[in-house]
């Protein structure tokens, strides 16, 4: 089981579920995550690999580590 | 800032109630572009920039439709849903399910049309709310530039609601606007609230990708230049390379590029105050001109260029789309300092002014981290600061050269660090003392690049402009008058006119830090704002006789004060909380009169303690 914060610059994947407490889901799922979304790393931080930029569709998301582990991803 | 605009002429052949105002509010998720659309429909000129979180707090606006109705428009933070975890959020649903005035009759809801399928829930949402509402797919005109389709006919079927799409910057899709506004408005009655069966969030995502799938009828991948800036600008190396030297750019301009219109002005102002000796009779009323008004308001207007050039610079990090980024940088290394990332935005815009800084802080969700951000946001050095700095460095500090730096610029840098470090000292224990409040999340959008508007920049500089020009105007030149009368009156002397009788009292607090009676006299109005202390020394030493001279106020204070006095006032203004309004306005964001006076006490306490050291430090090393 892989999470968001896992994937590699460039890497793309599916979102399957999410995890982690409530008002995270509720964050994630209102700034626009939803399951089947396609999903790729483009940018990370220097410190801890955090934070990551994400592209949603064609919007770029950022997200820190932790909340990128809220996100249970599959591979396409 | 309701400024009425030009309008159609009004046919009142409506069977509506004349002069029935109705209310429109703009809802959209932050950087939707709802204020840029406020702007163009009444005519204000509130702030827009290119990241998410500009807009704070409720504004209304006025204009008439061409059909004659008169429309209050509501410009709105921006939310991502109807949850309303942070101030900012709480303010616009509020506003939306009438809880501050009434509910509006009309929900503008905007939705980023480039970004139309992770947008589109939005409108989802905010249709459960049951209030009648037109759809604007904004930012249409980006969409067409990177081969988006959308198929308006499909979503208005679906949504069964008007849908419009706009480019809110220009006026290409306003006059359907405001003509589905008219047509909407007679119907109000009849729209009926949705109360289907509670849906989830997850419902309403399901149900917004299925429409996105079908009304999107063309979707290319993302804006390819933003993916290309980011590279560089986000990339682990090269985006901190590029953030610093962005900071050492920013300093340099602010720094050097003001010299020359500053030395301009300076010579007007020079040349002025001696046509005026000349031309004036020698009695109270040249003095009062010269040395109280010219003098005061004077010594701080020079200041103008170097505020305007920072503001240059601030806004084009705003408008461009940087300012999401670095955020972003800054994440993890302010997490590890007890802050966050989205403290940054609240925090860079305090080197412009606390004030907005501070109101920037609704953003945050965790109570905590924008408590500590109100704290710490008065020790970035705002750009009131800039004219004390540099006045003081100017007459004290050698313009010779360390390696390839001046040592001036370098004693400057060194201030600003001095309020960074201190600012991360006071987070963390703040954070100590406020306790466990919940960890401020990260989780933001970053918007595309995009070029910086000439129009949106003019007015941005030009508002600045107008606060520092009427501050000078206003409060300075009142400040001038009568500081000019309480120095020139009772007595022939300082320390025996009222303000050197008012100065001795307060005098001993401040004998540790090596302060003359013109400092203490010129720091009490400096409470005002902090650039009111340069013009009350302007004042002051004028009065003093000490600034006929060419060299002006320079050369009286490189006569009147040491230099260990003149480091003491430099380290004593990185703290000092010299400005009622930002005091005033951390007691409303705060609604706590404790955490004012908390904040007044230890930002005194840390600037008499700075100054001490500093005093006593640069007397034992200097001899
Ligand atoms: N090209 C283009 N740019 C737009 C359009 N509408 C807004 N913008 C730009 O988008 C950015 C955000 O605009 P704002 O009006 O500040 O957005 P907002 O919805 O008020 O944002 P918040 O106050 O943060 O909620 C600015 O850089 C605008 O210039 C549009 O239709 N086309
Ligand atoms: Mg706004």
């Amino acid at each position: 089981m892989s999470r968001l914060h896992s994937l590699k610059r460039g890497q793309k994947a599916r979102i399957r579920a999410f995890h982690g407490d409530s008002t995270t889901e509720e964050a994630l799922r209102e700034i626009g995550f939803a399951e089947g979304d396609e999903v790729e790393l483009l940018e990370r931080g220097l410190v801890n690999g955090s934070p990551l930029s994400i592209r949603l569709d064609r919007t770029i998301l950022a997200l820190r580590k932790s909340e990128a582990a809220c996100i249970e991803i599959e591979a396409d | 800032m309701s400024l009425e605009a030009p309008s159609a002429t009004s046919n009142d052949k409506n069977a509506e109630p004349q002069g029935k105002a109705f209310t429109l509010a703009l809802v959209g998720a932050p950087n939707a572009g709802k204020t840029t659309l406020f702007n163009g429909l009444t005519g204000g000129r509130a702030k827009i920039a290119n990241y998410p979180g500009v807009t704070v707090e409720m504004r209304e606006g006025r204009f008439t439709t061409p059909e004659g109705r008169k429309i209050i428009v509501q410009d709105l933070p921006g939310i991502h849903g109807l949850s309303g975890r942070s101030t900012d959020a709480r303010i616009a649903l509020n506003a939306i399910r009438g809880e501050i005035g009434k509910t509006p009759d009309l929900l503008l809801v905007l939705i980023d049309a480039p970004n139309l399928h992770s947008h589109l829930q939005f409108a989802f949402q905010i249709r459960s709310l049951g209030l009648p509402m037109i759809v604007v797919l904004n930012m249409i005109d980006l969409a067409k530039r990177d081969g988006v389709e959308i198929d308006l006919a499909a979503l208005e079927k679906s949504l069964g609601v008007p849908v419009v799409a706009t480019s809110a910057p220009r006026k290409a899709g306003r006059a359907a606007l405001v003509a589905a506004i008219d047509a909407a408005l007679p119907d109000l009655a009849q729209v009926t609230p949705d109360k289907d069966t509670e849906h989830s969030l997850r419902d309403f995502q399901i149900q917004a990708r299925q429409l996105s799938a079908r009304a999107v009828t063309a979707e290319p991948g993302m804006h390819r230049l933003t993916r290309t800036l980011d590279a560089i600008l986000l990339h682990p190396f090269f985006g901190f390379v590029t953030f610093l030297a962005i900071l050492f750019l920013v300093f340099q301009a602010v720094y050097a590029w003001a010299e020359w219109p500053m030395g301009v002005m300076d010579g007007a102002i020079t040349a002025l105050s001696g046509g005026l000796r000349g031309i004036l009779p020698d009695n109270w009323i040249e003095s009062l001109l010269v040395d109280g008004i010219i003098a005061g308001v004077g010594s701080v207007v020079i200041f103008l260029p170097q505020i305007l050039v920072l503001f240059f610079f601030i806004l084009i990090m705003e408008m461009s789309g940087y300012m999401a980024r670095a955020a972003f940088l800054m994440d993890e290394l302010m997490l590890r300092v007890g802050l966050n990332g989205r403290a940054f935005i609240p925090l860079l815009s305090s080197f412009a002014c606390a004030i907005p800084g501070i109101m920037a802080a609704r953003v945050m969700e965790s109570e905590r981290d924008r408590l500590t951000t109100i704290m710490i946001a008065p020790l970035m050095t705002c750009s009131a600061r800039i004219p004390v700095y540099i006045l003081i460095i100017g007459a004290f500090i050698p313009a010779s050269n360390v390696g390839p730096f001046g040592l001036q610029g370098l004693v400057m840098f060194a201030l600003y660090v001095a309020g960074i470090v201190s600012a991360v000292i006071v987070a963390f224990v703040f954070r100590r003392i406020l306790g466990r409040g919940g960890e401020q999340p990260l989780m933001m959008e970053l918007p595309s690049y995009k070029m910086p508007q000439l129009r949106d920049l003019l007015v941005g500089l030009w508002s600045r402009a107008k606060i520092f020009l009427r501050r000078a105007g206003t409060v300075i030149f009142t400040v001038s008058i009568v500081l000019w009368f309480l120095v020139s009156y009772p007595g022939n002397d300082l320390r025996s006119s009222f303000a050197g009788m008012i100065g001795r009292v307060i005098e001993p607090i401040f004998k540790p830090l090596g302060f003359n009676l013109e400092i203490v006299i010129a720091l009490v109005p400096g409470m005002a704002a902090r650039e009111v202390a340069v013009g009350a020394l302007g004042t002051v030493y004028a009065i003093d006789g000490a600034t006929e001279t060419s060299e002006g106020l320079y050369a009286a204070l490189q006569a009147g004060w040491s230099l260990p006095t003149a480091l003491a006032f430099l380290a004593w203004y990185v703290y000092a909380p010299q400005c009622i309004s930002t005091l005033a306005v951390v007691r409303r964001e705060t609604n706590s009169w404790a955490r004012m006076w908390g904040m007044t006490a230890y930002l005194f306490a840390l600037a008499w303690f700075a100054a001490f050291i500093t005093y006593r430090v640069a007397l034992a090393l200097l001899g």
